[in-house]
């Protein structure tokens, strides 16, 4: 596989390819997520910024084929705060693992420390910029649930301004025929540079402030959270803040084959009578992320 | 010839005369190019009147020819320029700045939050549009547009 040694900073970096084989990799690890197959192999998890969900499932994944996990969960322990410099922390941490997945507030810090590490970087977040194993793990969860990532409708809900996931799940998706739906509060809506990228691709997309109308014939509802520090008059935050609340009986008359997603943490902007629905598949979706990161990792590191 | 033009910056022997830079641009052009580090002969007019650009500036420098990619360094600033050499007062030979694929140091992210603003990191930037000159950071892949580009 082509992604052996390679870094992943940004899903944009794989060919349909090279994500049709990670995708199908993490089916394998799904029927047999056990194989000792990272025996001696030392992975560090560098995590500048908390995490929970991407910490752990990088971890147990890790730790399921058979591998060491090093690595902090939060800069203050760490001789960054002395002063250390990401490039310094890189070369140091290069010497004790074979491979580095690092989550850091600084955008392109990734694709930065991509370039001096000699052993390959994972993403796993910087910043407001790019999260590559979300977007893998949703694609997984996508096709899962669909069969197949081509025509799909998919709704969009929520922080669609910042949310880094539904800009890389945006670009992924329009490698697939995909059409857009995207419902914002005016403060949040998708960025200009997205929606000329999907005129310019040809993909059909609509916008709307109202949820409930439009999930009608979706066949992906992903949400996302509105945080009420995006706005800058609270005012604004308390007028929307229930307009983009998914609850269980919006689900009536939408597609049967329909899912809603979610990266998580959720608030209250999917309420918990949602969690009942067969329709609900965000804890699923979670799970998937272990699958996900697995089969990346065993690509990387050219184990698979 | 022109006369009043030809007065108003004096002609150079030997060199480059890099005309049709934006008036509001030439002293970016000056410091890209670093003109205020050399000891070279150096005039310059601007503000002349330009049916092009409105206000235009010029450069003449004395016993100085510039590489490609040295020139191309200032199509971020001045993408109409065009270059004469200049010898024994004689244009010897034409050239028109090109806008390049990628432009490393030169301009800053104008994103804050970018690694580039924060470690020793030399900025970097594919030129997503050519016509409007926008650069697409290599790193954090945010836009740096002409209006809130800033020089290092």
């Amino acid at each position: 596989m082509q992604m052996k040694n390679r870094s992943l900073v940004s899903i944009n970096d794989l060919s349909k390819e090279e994500i049709f084989k990670v995708l199908d990799l993490a089916e394998e690890f799904e029927k047999n997520p056990s194989q000792k197959i990272m025996d001696g192999k030392v992975v560090a998890t560098l995590f500048f910024e908390p995490s929970t969900r991407t910490r752990l499932s990088f971890e147990s994944a890790v730790n399921r084929l058979g591998g060491r996990v090093i690595g902090f969960s939060e800069a203050s322990s760490t001789s960054v705060s002395k002063g250390e410099s990401l490039k310094d922390t890189i070369l140091t941490v290069a010497n004790y693992s074979d491979l580095i997945v690092m989550r850091h507030p600084v955008e392109g810090s990734a694709r930065f420390a991509s370039e001096v590490s000699p052993v390959p970087i994972i993403n796993a977040g910087d910043g407001a910029n790019q999260h590559p194993t979300q977007t893998m793990l949703d694609l997984y969860s996508i096709r899962k649930t669909q069969g197949t990532l081509n025509n799909q409708k998919i709704v969009m809900v929520g922080d669609l301004k910042y949310g880094r996931t539904v800009h890389s799940l945006l670009m992924a998706m329009s490698q697939f025929n995909a059409s857009f739906v995207f419902i914002a509060p005016k403060e949040l809506q998708m960025p200009q540079e997205y929606k000329m990228f999907l005129k310019d691709a040809g993909l059909k997309f609509e916008e709307h402030t109202d949820l409930a109308e439009n999930i009608k014939d979706a066949d992906i509802v992903y949400m996302t959270r509105v945080q009420k520090e995006r706005f800058s008059d609270p005012m604004d935050y308390e007028k929307v803040k229930n307009a983009y609340i998914l609850r269980n009986h919006m689900l009536e008359g939408t597609k049967e084959n329909m899912r809603v997603l979610h990266p998580l943490p959720r608030v209250n902007e999917i309420n918990i009578d949602v969690d009942d629905s067969n329709k609900a598949y965000y804890f699923t979706q979670a799970l998937n992320g272990v699958y996900a990161r697995m089969a990346i990792m065993a690509s990387i590191l050219g184990l698979k | 010839m022109n006369d009043k033009k030809h007065l108003s910056v004096s002609a150079i022997q030997n060199g480059t005369v890099i005309d049709h830079i934006p008036a509001q641009n030439l002293f970016k052009v000056i410091s890209i190019l670093g003109l205020d580090k050399i000891p070279n002969l150096i005039t310059f007019g601007t503000n002349l009147e330009s049916k092009q650009l409105g206000r235009k500036a010029i450069v003449k420098i004395a016993d100085k020819y510039f590489e490609r990619e040295e020139i191309n360094r200032i199509a971020i600033v001045a993408p109409h320029a065009k270059l004469n050499i200049i010898k024994e007062y004689v244009v010897v030979e034409k050239m028109l700045v090109e806008v390049p694929d990628e432009i490393k140091g030169i301009v800053k992210c104008v994103n804050p939050k970018c690694i580039t603003n924060f470690e020793n990191v030399t900025p970097k930037f594919k030129v997503a549009d050519k016509k409007s000159v926008a650069l697409k950071c290599h790193y954090c892949e945010k836009i740096t547009d002409q209006e809130h580009m800033e020089y290092r």
